[in-house]
């Protein structure tokens, strides 16, 4: 004799399966949440202590005195001006370089087309390898850099060892690495703007300056801004080409959060310190993130016809 | 073998014939010098094992983190000796060093097994120590049954094997009693002035023999030939820009980075009339003759400017004048060597020195595997093979510096060596203050070098914005 299988368990297993599907699904992110919530807790809690590593006996919470000593400390307040001050420099640059380049390559050429790949090439080096390759042409005694400053009468151009130039010489490696990410980005948002608008504004007799002001700009402005926010969160967390150029010097010239953070765990062996400054750089990056996304959507609604 | 070769390397062996000797002998008997140094050092690895056994950690493995460094392939070249006498497995991975004390750092601070053994510097292991990462080495240096009876501990330079040595209290004297035995020193380098002796004579310059007669022929020199700069120091952001020529020069007007109190606490000693004088000097040296880019200069650059003949003098480590002047570079057997004694007052140098040493990893599970491998790294037979036939200079043990060889070696291919050595032997210390700090406060001093020399900051005002900022750190930590 058979028994027929009892439907209802069945069905119910499938009810319950179907209702922990989403949860299923949603696990590897939860994971990786996980991955990354737990050395950032790590690091806020680090923060609150007093913890360095030469002197473990002298380890304990010392709750915000991390924080609070950075208010009185002249060294944070340069760190902070120096790294808005780079951000801001070479995200400015960079925008501006790279839309002028997106502009000149945004007609579909073969020569465009190649030119646009070939810029892209420095994006492809390592940024502490540009570093290291323009200390080696800003080398006094050989590099090319230094001896087309002295043949256009800059004999005594220090370029990264002058606190003077410095600055200059880092943002000049950060363009000539990150303008080619802007300039991708911006022509991709070009050659996908309507066609439309720029017919009529010619058929009008519009001219090219007003157009680009009038039609161009506004309806790249969400291009630009994502382009922004991308170089601005990695130019905030510069480490490498600075490290690579100066290790933050000449003095406390190019002393950005990330190396002044990597200075004080490496070298100070300072983990509670380290940790802080970290927090620090992490809510201002926070900050501006919230800031360009709402901007960023506000764009966007407009551009579909929302208030 | 034959007879007769057999008979020289007994009398090697025996120390009745120097090794340079002996290579020649064997050299007159058709054999290539390569082939006979491959002998002796197996003759000597064979005497060696002789005395103790080796063997006692036969088949087990440990791992060494190492620096690129030519004492690093001195120990590689011999390796395959101390393997075979061992029965141990070797392995090593070797960084740069922009990147080598990092690695040390985030290895050590992981608490990571992987590493048994590393190299390291003397003021490393002030943060090590105390931190519980390395093992003081007397535990093993004082038990027979896990030391070689010839490795002869005491025939290590007392000055540097001291250097190794602390108790671990800020501010207390480097090889007291009853300190710890960090780190086992391997080679060293006192610092003193490296120069070209066709640049100088062209200028009509002569060697200065103290720091005011420094700064005047630094520029001197400069001035009488073309595209050159006249002395070559460290400038870079960092704490190996003070350790070199700049504290040794420091020390030799009596002058000291820290006071220590009677409460032993510590606070800052480097704004006193001396040292400002000190640091006024040494700004115009380098504002007036040194590179153009001294800001970013390590020991890479200040030595490869020497040896591409591009600068005049280094004041800085003598080995650094030692690589130069060979290699293949540009300025090969150019250079020669002085003793300096900054202080026109005193006569005779003393150096601060760096030690490449050998520390052991507390978090080792092979640690009495890793002494067996120190003990032969530091040991009287490797010390010689490094130093005869490598570049393991300036050797630590004073029977290697007592080899005749040796000597010969140096007193022919590098005139005056020697003598600069010997003289500046006596003074040359780590004349640092000991304690937790020294990378902060060492890293403070070069930044504040650099203001000064950027003329950021005038030098009286710079140093007392140094003075106070260590004395602020040195609060914070609970030291002052």
């Amino acid at each position: 004799m058979t028994v027929a299988a009892d439907p209802l368990p069945v069905k119910r297993r499938m009810r319950v399966s179907r209702k922990a599907l989403p949860y299923l699904l949603s696990l590897p992110a939860l994971l990786v949440c996980i991955g990354i919530l737990i050395p950032f807790f790590t690091a806020v809690w680090y923060s609150l202590q007093r913890y360095r590593l030469s002197q473990p006996w002298n380890r304990g919470m010392n709750w915000g005195e991390n924080y609070i000593d950075f208010l009185t400390d002249p060294s944070f307040w340069n760190t902070l001006k120096v790294s808005l001050l780079y951000a801001g420099l070479t995200v400015t640059f960079q925008l501006i370089l790279g839309l002028a380049i997106a502009l000149l390559l945004q007609k579909r050429t073969r020569l465009n087309n190649l030119i646009s790949i070939m810029l892209l090439m420095p994006l492809m080096t390592a940024p502490a390898l540009a570093a290291l390759m323009f200390k080696l042409m800003t080398n006094p005694n050989f590099g090319i850099l230094s001896y087309f400053a002295q043949s256009i009468g800059f004999t005594d151009f220090r370029w990264g060892a002058s606190p003077d130039t410095a600055l200059f010489t880092v943002i000049l490696v950060d363009i000539w690495v990150y303008t080619p990410f802007i300039m991708i980005l911006l022509l991709a948002g070009l050659r996908s703007l309507p066609t439309q608008p720029f017919e009529a504004a010619a058929l009008d007799g519009v001219p090219r300056f007003q157009q680009f002001w009038r039609i161009t700009l506004p309806m790249l402005t969400p291009h630009i801004l994502t382009a922004s926010l991308f170089r601005l969160l990695e130019s905030i967390q510069q480490f490498d080409i600075i490290y690579a150029m100066t290790q933050g010097g000449p003095g406390d010239t190019l002393m950005v959060f990330q190396v002044e953070a990597y200075l004080n765990f490496f070298q100070s062996t300072n983990v509670g310190r380290s940790a802080a400054l970290l927090i620090i750089l992490w809510a201002i990056t926070f900050f501006l993130s919230n800031i360009f996304i709402k901007n960023w959507l506000r764009l966007r609604e407009r551009a579909r016809g929302g208030v | 073998m034959y007879d007769k070769e057999k008979g020289l390397i007994d009398a090697y062996r025996r120390g009745s014939m120097s090794r340079r000797s002996l290579l020649r002998a064997l050299g007159a008997l058709g054999m290539t010098t390569a082939t006979a140094s491959v002998l002796v050092n197996a003759a000597a690895t064979r005497a060696l094992a002789a005395d103790f056994d080796w063997k006692k950690h036969s088949g087990t493995g440990i791992k060494l983190l190492l620096n690129k460094h030519p004492y690093t392939d001195a120990m590689i070249a011999n390796l395959d000796n101390f393997k075979e006498m061992s029965g141990m497995e070797v392995a090593y991975d070797v960084f740069p060093e922009d990147v080598y004390f990092d690695k040390v750092t985030a290895a050590l601070s992981s608490r990571s097994s992987e590493y048994d053994a590393f190299m390291t510097g003397a003021y490393m292991t002030w943060t090590y120590g105390p931190a519980g990462w390395i093992e003081d080495l007397n535990e093993w240096i004082s038990d027979d049954s896990k030391t070689n009876p010839n490795y002869n501990w005491e025939d290590m330079l007392p000055g540097v094997r001291a250097s190794c040595a602390w108790n671990g209290k800020p501010g207390a004297p480097l090889g007291t009693d009853g300190a710890k035995q960090w780190c086992i020193p391997w080679g060293y380098e006192q610092n003193n002035l490296t120069y070209n002796t066709a640049m100088m004579s062209k200028a009509g310059v002569d060697v200065p023999q103290n720091l005011e007669e420094l700064v005047e022929a630094a520029a001197a020199v400069q001035a009488g030939n073309d595209g050159i700069y006249g002395i070559g120091v460290r400038g870079s952001r960092s704490w190996a820009t003070i350790h070199p020529g700049f504290l040794s020069g420091y020390a030799n007007f009596g002058q000291k980075d820290l006071n220590l109190s009677d409460d032993g606490k510590l606070s800052a000693a480097m704004n006193t009339d001396v040292s400002r004088d000190f640091h006024n000097h040494w700004v115009k040296m380098i504002q007036e003759s040194g590179a153009a880019d001294w800001s970013t200069h390590t020991w890479y650059q200040v030595g490869t400017d020497l040896g591409a003949g591009k600068s005049a003098m280094i004041y800085d480590a003598d080995i650094l004048g030692y690589f130069m002047n060979g290699g293949g570079n540009a300025m090969e057997g150019e250079l020669a060597f002085a003793p300096f004694a900054a202080n026109p007052a005193e006569t005779l140098p003393t150096p601060n020195i760096w030690i490449w040493s050998l520390a052991m990893s507390s978090f080792s599970k092979n640690k009495d595997a890793a002494w067996t491998f120190l003990q032969w790294a530091s040991g009287p037979e490797h010390g010689l093979f490094g130093a005869a036939e490598m570049d393991f200079v300036n050797p630590v043990r004073q029977s290697v510096w007592d080899d005749a060889g040796f000597r010969e070696r140096l007193a022919s291919s590098y005139p005056g060596y020697v003598e600069m050595h010997d003289l500046s032997a006596p003074g040359a210390s780590i004349k640092f203050t000991p304690q937790p700090l020294f990378f902060d406060l060492t890293t403070d001093w070069a930044a504040m070098l650099q203001k000064m020399v950027a003329k950021e900051v005038p030098v009286d005002e710079g140093l007392d914005q140094l003075a106070d900022n260590v004395n602020k750190q040195l609060k914070d930590a609970g030291l002052g």
